[in-house]
């Protein structure tokens, strides 16, 4: 289904998209896209949306299940407590991503900014994963509590800081991997660094390939650089603050 | 450490020997470990709270727990609590935890206002005889009415009585004394509110009656949750702790704390402070929209603050930014746990912040675009009659329903070891809650509640809460200075 959304409010695109996908529409492709929020935002049917231009804020908040494909960059808050489904933006977006998200996918070709992945969490099979091809802003990761987080910096010079200030801040689950060199004094201190090793790149792997395909990348080329793996001290950050 | 502790102990358990049959139910009673059987009942008196579980169970009533008052030298300056505490922190180097609401004597501004009366010149109603009319409509109500019933009315929650139960999670709460809340208020025709942690499956049932609430960990929050209740609450602040993040410790997450909250079992929940995609206003007004979009425009959603120095002109963005019902939590508001410097220093009175909030709802001609919740020491019948007539839609309670379950506000609810089931994940202390006899006193609390509620409005003359709802024409207040009178809004008595 082809939706011309030029002009369009956000709350018309989206009863459409949500009438259409409840009516057995699995395939949505959407032109002229200036700004909508909320496309996606508590669809829960396998769904494909593509996305031509750029979308609002709160993409596929509450999402559970659809694949988003923007072609275009993206906005603030993309992912937002999104439960599962895949969101994939052919550019850069901006900050708040996966807040606060549980589960699913998050690929972004270019760079990101402030604040991405503060207090994404895992549970069980739902395990959120999100793979930024550029670098992020200050606190990434910020009380980070389960899934996986990657920045691989593709297109920097080398010795280029991937990160800004306070990365893994209150970070008590899940493990952040940045390819290349990582500043300690860049850190929070509540995570520790260390290098990636067989282990990790074997949890990394299927998500970096997937990532590849999407944007039409060599695995190879990415592996040739060595990740730094990012993980909690304490699962208990904050344990002995007080006086009981 | 190495040495004693210094502390002497707050209370000392008496036993009376005589009476003790020494069937040991105190010690297996007792959630804080306080009591031991040598011989006879022992009590390590350092670890009493003062809770009552052993005197209440005592079936010889053989235990009495005193105040230890010569634990410290009179000073009227440098007080017990102070000397206590700084004692505790020279020890541990940690920041003071408490339970429960600000206890410390601060004005209660409730106590200062008194409700009027028809005498002789308009008559009283019966309530025995006549309708009273207690229900409430919470949500956003249309700017004007058009005539030929085409007036579109936004989605609202309907309510037998304006009391509701306040947010307490499943986490600083256990199951069974959630259970309760949920069956009371469907038994009531009320709502009672999951707090931050999430919807337990078993009370899914019960979603007509129940406010969720987003806060800043979303933790059990999913598209199905949000679905389930009758509104969305975005909890931005709290009473107990403006400001301030909540940590749930990972020994009070268990297998069915963790499905509900959706995190690996023994982790700490972290709710940071602020909520890290609002920094704003507009920040808030997204977040509103977002869930107006997940679910599809057909439930209100409420904002919780608490009430702080500017909360007139934080009100009145919140309502801006598209908020259906405005939850204002006073100072005096409970808390599972808290940093005690911030629950007894932060924050204003609720009744300054109501009169504050309404009147500049009002002004600013927005009043009906959001129904005020308010909370944070609601005792009392009267103290709901005081609010509704300052401006409240409607009150909610935390303290005085965990009262009505048994609790006796020993403010030890961060430990873990309460004694009667309610705010305790440990099975042997959980099952010690019986829901129906839980639920049945939180409906016995509404029904009289909602009964004296009609008394006062038969005796102002007024046949419906509707017609009491901020009409602080019918309070006037007692040894208040100029000033708070006209925060009030209300005339002096005599007047």
């Amino acid at each position: 289904m082809q939706i011309n959304a030029k002009g369009m409010h956000y709350r018309k695109l989206n009863a459409i998209l949500k009438e259409a996908a409840a009516s057995g529409v699995a395939h949505f492709e959407l032109e002229n896209v200036n700004g909508q929020r909320y496309l996606g935002t508590g669809l829960d049917r396998p769904v494909e949306i593509v996305v031509n231009g750029v979308p609002g804020n709160d993409l596929g908040a509450f999402m559970d299940g659809p694949t988003v494909i923007v072609r275009g960059n993206g906005q603030d808050a993309i992912a937002n407590t999104m439960n599962a489904g895949k969101i994939v933006v052919h550019g850069h977006a901006g900050d708040v991503l996966a807040f606060g998200m549980r589960g699913g996918k998050l690929f972004i070709k270019g760079d990101v900014g402030y604040r991405v992945g503060i207090h994404m969490k895992a549970y069980n099979e739902q395990v959120p994963v999100v793979i930024i091809g550029g670098g992020a802003g200050a606190f990434f990761g910020e009380y980070m509590a389960g899934g996986v987080l990657v920045l691989l910096g593709l297109g920097y010079a080398p010795g280029q800081s991937l990160i800004g200030d306070y990365t893994g801040t209150g970070m008590h689950g899940g493990a952040i991997y940045i390819r290349g060199k990582v500043d300690p004094e860049l850190l929070g201190k509540e995570v520790a660094v260390f290098e990636a090793n067989a282990e990790d790149r074997a949890v990394l792997e299927p998500h970096l390939l997937e990532y590849c395909q999407e944007f039409g990348l060599d695995p190879a080329e990415i592996n040739r650089q060595p990740f730094q793996k990012l993980v909690p001290v304490s699962h208990r950050p904050y344990g002995n603050l007080y006086a009981y | 450490m190495g040495v004693a502790s210094q502390l002497p102990p707050e209370f000392i358990v008496r036993v009376d020997r005589e009476r003790c049959i020494r069937c040991k139910r105190c010690v297996v009673n007792c959630g804080f470990g306080a009591l031991d059987f040598r011989n006879g009942v022992v009590s390590d008196d350092t670890k009493c709270v003062a809770c009552q579980r052993c005197t209440v169970v005592c079936p010889e009533r053989a235990i009495t727990i005193e105040e230890n008052r010569l634990a410290y030298k009179a000073n009227a300056y440098w007080t017990p609590l102070a000397r206590k505490n700084i004692l505790k922190q020279a020890e541990t180097g940690g920041m003071l935890l408490t339970g429960m609401g600000n206890d410390n004597p601060y004005p209660v501004y409730w106590d200062h206002l008194l409700i009027d009366a028809c005498q002789v010149t308009n008559p009283s109603i019966d309530p025995l005889r006549e309708p009273m009319e207690l229900r409430t409509y919470l949500g956003r109500k249309p700017d004007a009415l058009s005539f030929d019933l085409a007036t579109m009315i936004g989605p609202q929650i309907k309510l037998d009585t304006p009391i509701v139960f306040a947010p307490m999670s499943f986490g600083s709460i256990s199951l069974n004394a959630h259970l309760a809340l949920a069956r009371a208020a469907q038994a009531a025709g009320t709502v009672m509110n999951t707090g931050e942690g999430g919807l337990h499956k078993d009370l899914y049932s019960y979603g007509d009656h129940i406010i969720v609430q987003v806060a800043s960990g979303r933790f059990g929050v999913h598209s199905a949750y949000l679905n389930q209740g009758v509104a969305v609450e975005i909890k931005i602040g709290q009473g107990a702790k403006p400001g301030i993040g909540g940590h749930l410790p990972g020994e009070k997450v268990p297998l069915e704390i963790s499905e509900t909250r959706m995190v690996p079992q023994g982790t700490d929940c972290l709710s940071p402070a602020p909520h890290h995609d609002i920094y704003s206003i507009e920040d808030l007004s997204q977040l509103i929209y977002a869930i107006k979009e997940a679910t599809g425009y057909s439930k209100p959603v409420s904002v919780k603050i608490a009430a702080v120095h500017n909360v007139a002109a934080i009100a009145s963005g919140i309502v801006r930014a598209g908020a259906d019902i405005l939850y204002i939590d006073g100072f005096r508001g409970g808390t599972g746990a808290a940093p005690t410097i911030i629950r007894d220093h932060v924050g204003i009175p609720i009744e300054l912040a109501l009169a504050a909030v309404d009147d500049r709802l009002r002004q600013e001609g927005i009043r009906n675009q959001a129904s005020i919740i308010v909370s944070g020491g609601i005792r009392h019948s009267g103290d709901v009659a005081k609010a509704i007539a300052l401006g409240a839609d409607a009150v909610a309670i935390g303290t005085a329903a965990l009262v009505a379950m048994g609790c006796r506000i020993c403010q030890k609810c961060y430990t873990n070891n309460c004694s009667w089931g309610i705010a305790t994940q440990r099975p042997e202390l959980v099952k010690r809650l019986d829901p129906d006899e839980a639920t049945e006193h939180l409906v016995n609390l509404l029904r009289a509640w909602s009964l004296e509620l009609k008394e006062i409005l038969g005796s102002l003359g007024v046949n419906a809460i509707e017609s009491l709802r901020g009409s602080r024409e019918r309070l006037r207040g007692v040894g208040l200075d100029a000033q708070t009178l006209e925060i009030l809004g209300v005339k002096s008595a005599g007047r």
